[in-house]
């Protein structure tokens, strides 16, 4: 059986290393079967450079039509699953058509790469970032490998950021005040703010702060929107009476959060809401989403 | 529902809490010896969520909450050693902020809260305050409340106060109060809010459990009464008026009757003092404010704050200087008098509560002051007059209590009766208390004896007392015990006798008044009070005689003729009873007195009268013996009389002696009547044949009676008449009476021993006792030899 199982292995080994792989900050990516790998985190136009290593198998060579490696940016619908839509595709060729007999490295790089976009793991749509290798093979098929990588921006604190502040309510029942202290939060903020209670007829038995996460892909008709509640905080518990002003302060560094992206080529948008719901002793739900931006703040110690 | 549930119902859902604690608390556990920073922040908050449920009752919440309570010690043991959990303590802070439950989120925050003014990393102000705001989130009343006493609790030893290691810098006192006083300003709200909640028909069982919670509130204001450096201008400028706006914004009653009460028992005395009039103000307004519901005891506050105060001043003599300065008095005065005018509706024991208060407190603070406690006496009497008929029990006790403060205080009755109003407030009492109150006059009288020496005062005493002495308008005397009655007349009568004057005059004076008062008493009383008013002026009539008898003439009023005179119509009341009995012996009291005082005609007035009772009242037999014996007991011992008076009346005497119904009553008395003729004095009447009469009419009598007793029982019974003749004899024979020779008394023995043997005829000899001791008597004698026993010798056995 064994000449079998070699006839389907590949004839080599492919290993694909970045140059300051050891130095890089890796980050967490979930994977499709659910596993969490570490993959190294990269910025738009840093230069991703790097060595490819084509190792035969014991006592084999490899015969190519040519070596190369690419670096994709691509978005894939899970409704249409493993149809990628690239929006990003560099390639470097790294050898001309021979065979290799043993242990070959190719340096590559790819300078000042312009990455737009975050890699993003949704509900229905994921977008993401590889360097993927190509030997292309005639008769046996080509050997590919891939190398994911992670691509984080990060935005300067925006100039303006207003609070929220909003009085809403249900007439002659409950009406309320309340205030979170910005409109941008950065993905380690915190919400501070305060709700406070006009008017009390209603009996609470809690209030809630929610982050919410909407997640739009497709366009026109096919339109596909998921909500995720990302967050359930419990702000307060009991029935306030009017005057009781309860404070906020929610810290986002729990939370698996990314900025808020808006129309990501045209395929895709995530926008963040905070999500107050007020629930009686009915177990009715009063609630006010207002929608805040989450952006990703350089952190200054790393 | 918590409210529809059964005790068993609460008693599984506790078990089950308590399970649930126990069960995280041991995860936590294994967590903490790991050092697993992760894990014990997850079972710490699983532990914590037991306290979220609502269906308990305080009382079983408290359960709950005490075992969380443990286990978040051990908690904040490792949240102290950053060595075991590796994080600086102000990551930690906000670590545990991540907890998407508010409870067990607050409780860890306040224990790392703790942990992180210890470690003095931050101003503890800034972490206080931020505590007491966070816990805003909690608004359920009974989860809000353990919650924040947790904080009180747990950051109690963490205060800025003066003293501690927290204070300095930016962190003073004052944080620290302010600290307090908001954990309570929010802690109130909460329990406050309880009563809102629920529907009406479990309104009882909401008050129940909010008594309950108080001590958790009242907490806080222990706390600030503890905190080190509040002074006095802190607590005056601060402290107080907050907490009173507290008080007095909550409106509701419970609160604010047990936070006034707080109030007053945690703060010292001499804040109290010094900010009296913001504390009564709020008094007032609050009496003001509920004013529709009379049922707020703010009158208990009041009184709360001045028994308080007079235990102030009662404990050191040094303050009472600085009750003057910001004039106590005056300012409780003004306030109660405002309570009382604004609060129509106040039950009358209310107002009465309120000055029995007062009144404590000027007798403990100025006990020199009798003007202020009339003063409130006074006031007492304007609002007792303001309301019908006083009838609410107690409100009757509270003005016995008002009555009986001034003379515990001054232990003396004559100070009260200085007082104008202490009348003028008996008069509102009914008449049961009214007595009661007599009676506590009295027995305070007794208790100190005091002696009350003024005519004015005792007028004042019986015009306190009438309710003892007189039947009172309307009074049903049927329906009285007689036995309290006996007591009450007793207390009385001993009263009388503490009426005393050193001065022969106003003694007299004294005598008048009591009489006065006396003879207003009826029939029932005078048998009573008589008698202690005869010997009290007999008493004055032998001090006269004493100092030398009428030594100041016939013009001055207090002489001995005249009380006679005096004591002859008081005696003579005693027939409207009546009461022969009594007035009989009181007129031979009399007369002896009389006698005493060389009065002649007096005595025997006082004789006459006696005897006229004896004619004309005394039917009894019995009574007749008794008064026969009392007669000759009495003439024998008088000297006044001239023969012709003294034949007269010992005349008479023997007279009535014989007539009396029973034979033996006959023989005692005329052998009775015998001593009449034998004064034994130097220069006393001796009349030896007439004694001699009055025993052999005496035999003559016994042997009738033994001839009677032969005819009609058959047996002459015993022989003791003889005897006790026999002894007679030997009594005058021994004194020398010449006309009793031996051989009468050896006569009478052989009478006596033939009667003996007649009566036992078959019967060999039955001696009779004191016959034979008689007889050894004479034995005696015999052998003792001396004139006596030559005397004796004469006598043959």
């Amino acid at each position: 059986m064994n000449y079998l199982l070699g006839a389907f292995k590949p004839a080599c080994n492919i290993s694909i290393t970045f140059t300051d792989g050891k130095n890089r900050k890796q980050v967490p990516i979930k994977k499709d079967n659910g596993q969490t790998v570490m993959n190294p985190l990269f910025q738009s136009q840093e230069t991703i450079a790097g060595k490819v290593c084509i190792e035969p198998y014991q006592g084999k060579k490899v015969e190519h039509n040519g070596v190369k490696v690419e670096l994709l940016g691509q978005i894939e619908m899970y409704f249409d699953r493993g149809n990628f839509y690239d929006f990003t595709s560099l390639v470097r060729e790294l050898d001309v058509p021979g065979e290799i007999y043993e242990k070959k490295a190719y340096p590559f790089e790819f300078s000042s790469v312009e990455m737009p976009y975050e890699t993003y793991n949704g509900v229905n749509v994921r977008l993401r970032y590889v360097l993927k290798v190509t030997v292309t093979r005639g008769y046996a098929g080509s050997i590919v490998e891939y190398q994911d990588f992670v691509v984080r921006n990060y935005t300067p604190q925006p100039p303006m950021n207003n609070s929220i502040k909003m009085e809403v309510g249900i007439e002659d029942c409950l009406h309320i005040e309340f205030e979170y202290n910005k409109s941008k939060y950065h993905l380690k903020d915190v919400i501070l703010g305060k709700i406070y209670f006009l008017l009390v007829r209603i009996k609470i038995k809690n209030m809630d702060l929610e982050i919410r996460r909407r997640e739009s892909t497709g366009a026109g008709a096919n339109t596909h929107v998921e909500t995720e509640t990302l967050a359930k905080f419990e702000l307060m518990d009991g029935a306030p009476v009017r005057g009781e002003s309860i404070p906020v302060r929610l810290f986002l560094t729990p939370y698996d959060l990314t900025p808020t992206h808006k129309n990501i080529n045209n395929k895709f948008s995530v926008k963040y809401y905070l999500n107050l719901v007020l629930v009686d002793e009915e177990d009715r739900r009063y609630f006010k989403q207002q929608e805040i931006t989450l952006y990703r703040l350089k952190e200054e110690t790393s | 529902m918590r409210r529809l549930a059964g005790v068993e119902d609460e008693e599984k859902w506790l078990a089950e809490g308590i399970a649930g604690i126990q069960h995280n608390a041991f995860f936590m556990h294994r967590a903490l010896d790991a050092n697993n920073l992760r894990e014990v922040l997850k079972y710490s908050a699983l532990m914590l969520s037991e306290l979220r449920t609502s269906k308990l009752s305080p009382q079983k919440y408290y359960d709950l909450y005490m075992r969380a309570f443990d286990q978040l010690r051990q908690l904040e043991i490792f949240f102290n050693d950053e060595s075991r959990h590796g994080l600086p303590v102000v990551d930690l802070y906000e670590l545990v902020q991540h907890a998407g439950n508010i409870l067990p989120r607050m409780y860890l925050l306040c224990t790392v809260g703790s942990v992180y003014i210890k470690s003095k990393q931050a101003p503890s102000k800034d972490v206080l305050k931020d505590l007491v705001e966070m816990c805003r989130g909690v608004q359920h009343p009974i989860r809000g409340l353990f919650l924040r006493s947790y904080l009180a609790q747990v950051s109690r030893d963490k205060l800025p106060e003066i003293g501690s290691d927290y204070e300095g810098d930016a962190n003073t006192v004052m944080d620290a109060v302010e600290f307090v006083l908001q954990n309570f300003t929010e802690m109130n709200k909460l329990w406050v809010r309880i009563q809102h909640q629920g529907p009406g028909t479990v309104r009882e069982k909401q008050e129940k459990e909010r008594n309950e919670l108080r001590d958790l509130v009242g907490k806080n204001l222990h706390v600030l009464g503890q905190i080190e450096g509040v002074d006095l201008d802190m607590y005056k400028e601060t402290v107080l008026p907050r907490v009173l706006e507290q008080v007095v914004n909550c409106k509701d009653e419970l609160a604010q009757y047990y936070l006034m009460e707080c109030i007053i028992q945690v703060f010292p005395d001499e804040y109290h003092l010094q900010t009296l009039e913001t504390l009564l103000a709020a008094c007032t307004q609050l009496m003001v404010e509920i004013f529709s519901q009379p049922t707020v005891d703010t009158k208990i506050v009041l009184t709360q704050l001045m028994d308080r105060l007079s235990n102030y001043a009662a404990s050191s003599p040094d303050v009472l200087h600085e009750f003057l300065q910001v004039e106590a008095f005056a300012k409780l005065s003004n306030a109660i008098g405002k309570v009382i005018d604004t609060q129509i509706e106040m039950p009358i024991v209310g107002a009465m509560t309120l000055f029995v208060s007062l009144l404590t407190f000027t007798l403990r603070v100025h006990p020199d002051r009798l003007d202020y406690v009339d003063q409130v006496l006074g006031a007492c009497v304007v609002k007792l007059s303001s309301v019908p008929k006083l009838e609410d029990a107690r409100a009757m006790k509270q003005v016995v209590a008002l009555l009986s403060a001034p003379l515990e205080k001054y232990n003396d009755i004559v100070t009260a009766l200085t007082l104008s109003n202490y009348p003028r407030v008996m008069d509102h009492l009914d008449d049961g208390t009214n007595k009661v109150m007599a009676m506590l006059i009295i027995q305070s009288i007794m208790k100190n004896d005091s002696c009350i020496s003024t005519a004015d005062k005792v007028e004042v005493l019986f015009e306190l007392i009438k309710g003892l002495i007189k039947d009172l308008d309307g009074t049903d005397t049927e329906e009285l015990d007689e036995e309290d009655f006996q007591e009450e007349q007793n207390s009385v009568a001993r009263l009388i006798h503490m009426l005393d004057n050193e001065e022969p005059e106003e003694m007299l004076k004294i005598i008048c008044v009591v009489r006065k008062h006396l003879m207003t008493g009826g029939p029932r009383r005078l048998p009573f009070t008589v008698p202690p008013l005869i010997f009290s002026a007999l008493r004055l009539v032998r001090q006269l005689e004493s100092l030398g008898g009428d030594i100041t003439g016939e013009e001055v009023p207090t002489n001995p003729r005249k009380i006679f005179q005096i004591l002859n119509q008081t005696i003579e009341v005693l027939s409207s009873v009546p009461c022969p009995e009594l007035a009989l012996r009181l007129y031979l009291q009399c007369a002896e007195a009389a006698s005493d005082c060389d009065l002649e005609p007096v005595a025997y007035e006082f004789f006459t009268q006696a005897f006229i009772l004896y004619e004309e009242e005394i039917a009894d037999s019995k009574a007749q013996v008794t008064a026969i014996h009392l007669i000759v007991g009495t003439l024998q011992r008088i000297n006044v009389f001239g023969v012709e008076n003294r034949d007269t009346l010992t005349h008479k005497a023997t007279g009535y002696s014989a007539r009396l119904l029973k034979k033996p009553d006959q023989c005692r008395a005329v052998y009775a009547c015998s001593h009449l003729f034998w004064v034994d004095d130097l220069d006393g009447n001796k009349d030896g044949e007439r004694v001699l009469l009055c025993l052999r009419r005496a035999l003559r009598i016994a042997n009738a009676a033994q001839q009677m007793a032969n005819a009609t029982r058959g047996s002459s019974g015993p022989v003791t008449l003889f005897v006790e003749i026999l002894n007679k004899y030997i009594y005058f024979f021994e004194k020398g009476n010449p006309h009793i020779t031996p051989s009468d008394v050896q006569s009478l023995i052989e009478l006596i021993n033939t009667e003996m043997q007649s009566d036992n005829g078959n019967t060999t000899i039955h001696s009779d006792p004191f016959f034979t001791s008689t007889l050894r008597y004479i034995r005696f004698q015999k052998q003792k030899g001396g004139l006596m026993g030559d005397k004796y010798d004469l006598i043959k056995l």
